[in-house]
């Protein structure tokens, strides 16, 4: 049985629906992905009971935490749920210390529990020399573990974590999103991680839940989702070409008219309308028409150059619009700048496609 | 550094410390004490004192919730309560001690019943004096509470719950303290107005030496035949707001 058994339907006075179903295992962080109003936050406040159900049912350890069919409701300082805020919300006008200790002391612990709590918390995130500071003098990634330190007081049952690394810096988030994966599995329950950033997913969540529009649109491992992203946006998001089409003469037919060739499609093994994935590093730049095996070659002009990392990413528009990722080394051998004119190959064998 | 504006804003400075620089002119020093310690002026701080106290005390204790109602709770009629709480802020004095009267008043639908039922009366009580100037204080503690209720972060309060904080537990050590520094505010601006009243309480409570006279109301009257002790006792209610307006000030200071 697991542990967190969520069916989440919840309607908005904005007309926003929110339709999500999903389980969750003791000990294990599911990262909930989705673009910006996509009811990520929505779904974290309905587990907390921060807004009731207005369908569905969630159920955590065995007991119904709200059943919108039996009219159960309990409202969050019932829930032994654990929620850390994008933006913390420490109260300002207590210590760290009381910050921490507020939980448990709010559960009926006596304020001496309560203290040797919050400063066991604040030794396991290292923090232990500010216990008596006020929550606006620390810096963002102590804000941060002081945050999670008060979401973990009290060993709730179910921990959510709402973008718990959006308002780090770069490099501060860099290690703290190693450090919040140790952190993390201290906690037995199952973790809710809400994130936009599919590197926090990859690095700290066991399974991902992508969220588009109230709905769940894919839901997998980072690798399951970047061999077959459902939508435009999870493609972007790990960073796969997906281009739709109509299956016809072996080949695929895109909305611009231009054909895709894949090796996939020339084995009759499917029909209609399907989604073809492309790999960024399987695209080939140059800038003549060039005399390749590749069976797609399209031209078009390069829209914009990003650097990720060690690689460079070339946003080529077009009758066939595609990522592709080059060293940087290449992009100077090729000349290649925002504006020109490029020609782009890919081989049959490089395009995977499957049913949409 | 425009000038057009500089020049009335120095008038502006100019006008407001004018008449405290008057005031302090006329004061007669060396006798201050003894005018400040006669039976009549001590009478009348003791009165203002005690009333005004009272009086802020009531205001708190029933604008603390109606500006939380104002803040938090939707009703049909919102906008109306608001502007009736506002009321007497802008009403002149006189006329809510009239209206006062009417309501309160021995002849009031209110006042008739209470003085047969329980003998409570107004008119001419220290009871009156209080009344009147929670009337007029009220204003000041539910305009400074329910503008820190509203700008206040109210997931603080949703963050106390999920920490397993009751919603009174949440109202004693989230909200409470969070309004706090507008509370002080409001309770200083309230107790300052209450201190100052004259218009409704000579109006609805009479001038009474002793149970209704209280130190603005002695400073009118002895300003004709006495006006050495009026500027003694204005003196004093002066050295008050000034007070009021220091820890207003630090308050402020202490925020920003």
């Amino acid at each position: 049985m697991s542990a967190l058994d969520a069916d989440i339907q919840i309607q908005l006075e904005s007309g926003f629906q929110l339709d999500v179903a999903f389980q969750g295992a003791a000990g294990e962080t599911i990262a909930v992905l989705g673009p910006n109003g996509a009811g990520k936050t929505t779904l974290l406040h309905a587990l907390a009971g921060l807004r009731p159900l207005d369908g569905g049912c969630i159920t955590l350890d065995g007991m119904a935490l709200d059943n919108v069919a039996t009219g159960k409701f309990l409202p969050p300082e019932d829930r032994s749920v654990g929620f850390m805020f994008q933006d913390y919300l420490l109260f300002d006008h207590l210590t760290v210390r009381d910050n921490i200790a507020f939980g448990p002391r709010a559960r009926g612990a006596s304020k001496a529990a309560a203290g040797e709590e919050a400063d066991r918390r604040l030794e396991l995130v290292g923090l232990a020399d500010r216990a008596d500071a006020r929550p606006h003098t620390l810096s963002g990634g102590e804000a941060q573990r002081v945050a999670l330190a008060r979401a973990l007081a009290g060993s709730p049952r179910l921990l959510l974590l709402d973008e718990p690394l959006s308002a780090l810096d770069a490099t501060t988030r860099d290690y703290m999103r190693r450090d919040l994966r140790e952190l993390l599995s201290a906690h037995d329950g199952p973790r809710i991680l809400v994130t936009h950033d599919p590197l926090d997913a990859a690095v700290i969540a066991d399974r991902v839940l992508v969220v588009e529009e109230g709905r769940t649109v894919q839901h997998g491992t980072i690798a399951q989702l970047a061999q077959r992203p459902a939508t435009r946006y999870v493609a972007d998001l790990v960073g796969v070409n997906l281009l739709r089409g109509i299956v016809s003469d072996g080949s695929i037919e895109l909305p611009s008219g231009a054909l895709l060739v894949s090796a996939e499609v020339s084995e009759g093994a499917i029909d209609g309308v399907v989604l073809a994935a492309i790999h960024p590093h399987a695209v080939s730049l140059h800038r003549q028409a060039p005399e390749t095996s590749a069976r797609n070659t399209w031209s078009g002009h390069v829209e914009a150059i990003e650097a990720l990392g060690s690689r460079v990413r070339v946003r080529i528009g077009g009758a066939v619009s595609l990522v592709a990722e080059v060293t940087p080394s290449a992009l100077d051998d090729l000349g290649i700048v925002a504006g020109i004119e490029v020609w782009c190959t890919v081989k049959a064998t490089e395009v995977s496609v499957y049913p949409a | 550094m425009p000038v057009l504006l500089l020049i009335p804003a120095v008038f502006a400075i100019f006008f407001l410390v004018v008449p405290i620089i008057g005031l302090l002119g006329k004061v007669v020093w060396g006798d201050l004490f003894h005018d400040l310690t006669t039976p009549q002026a001590r009478a009348a701080i003791a009165l203002s004192l005690r009333c005004s106290l009272w009086a802020t005390l009531l205001a708190v204790l029933f604008g603390v919730p109606l500006a939380w109602l104002l803040a938090r709770v939707e009703f049909p009629g919102r906008a109306l309560v608001r502007a009736l709480a506002l009321l007497p802020l802008i009403l002149p004095p006189v006329v809510g001690g009239v209206a006062l009267l009417s309501a309160f008043g021995r002849r009031g639908f209110i006042g008739e019943p209470l003085d047969a039922a329980f003998g409570i009366h107004f008119t001419f009580t220290a009871t009156g004096v209080i009344l009147a100037e929670t009337f007029v204080a009220l204003p000041f503690v539910v305009i400074t509470v329910e503008a820190a209720l509203r700008a206040m972060e109210r997931r603080l309060e949703d963050a106390a719950s999920t920490l397993g904080a009751s919603r009174l537990t949440v109202l004693r050590r989230i909200t409470f303290p969070a309004i706090a520094p507008a509370l002080a505010g409001g309770v200083a601006l309230a107790w300052a107005r209450a201190l100052g009243e004259f218009g409704a309480t000579i109006t609805f409570a009479g001038n009474i030496e002793g149970r209704t006279r209280t130190a603005p109301l002695a400073v009118y009257l002895l300003l004709d035949n006495q006006p050495q002790a009026a500027i003694a006792l204005s003196l004093v209610m002066v050295a008050i707001c000034i007070a009021v307006l220091t820890l207003l000030r630090g308050r402020w200071l202490v925020r920003q």
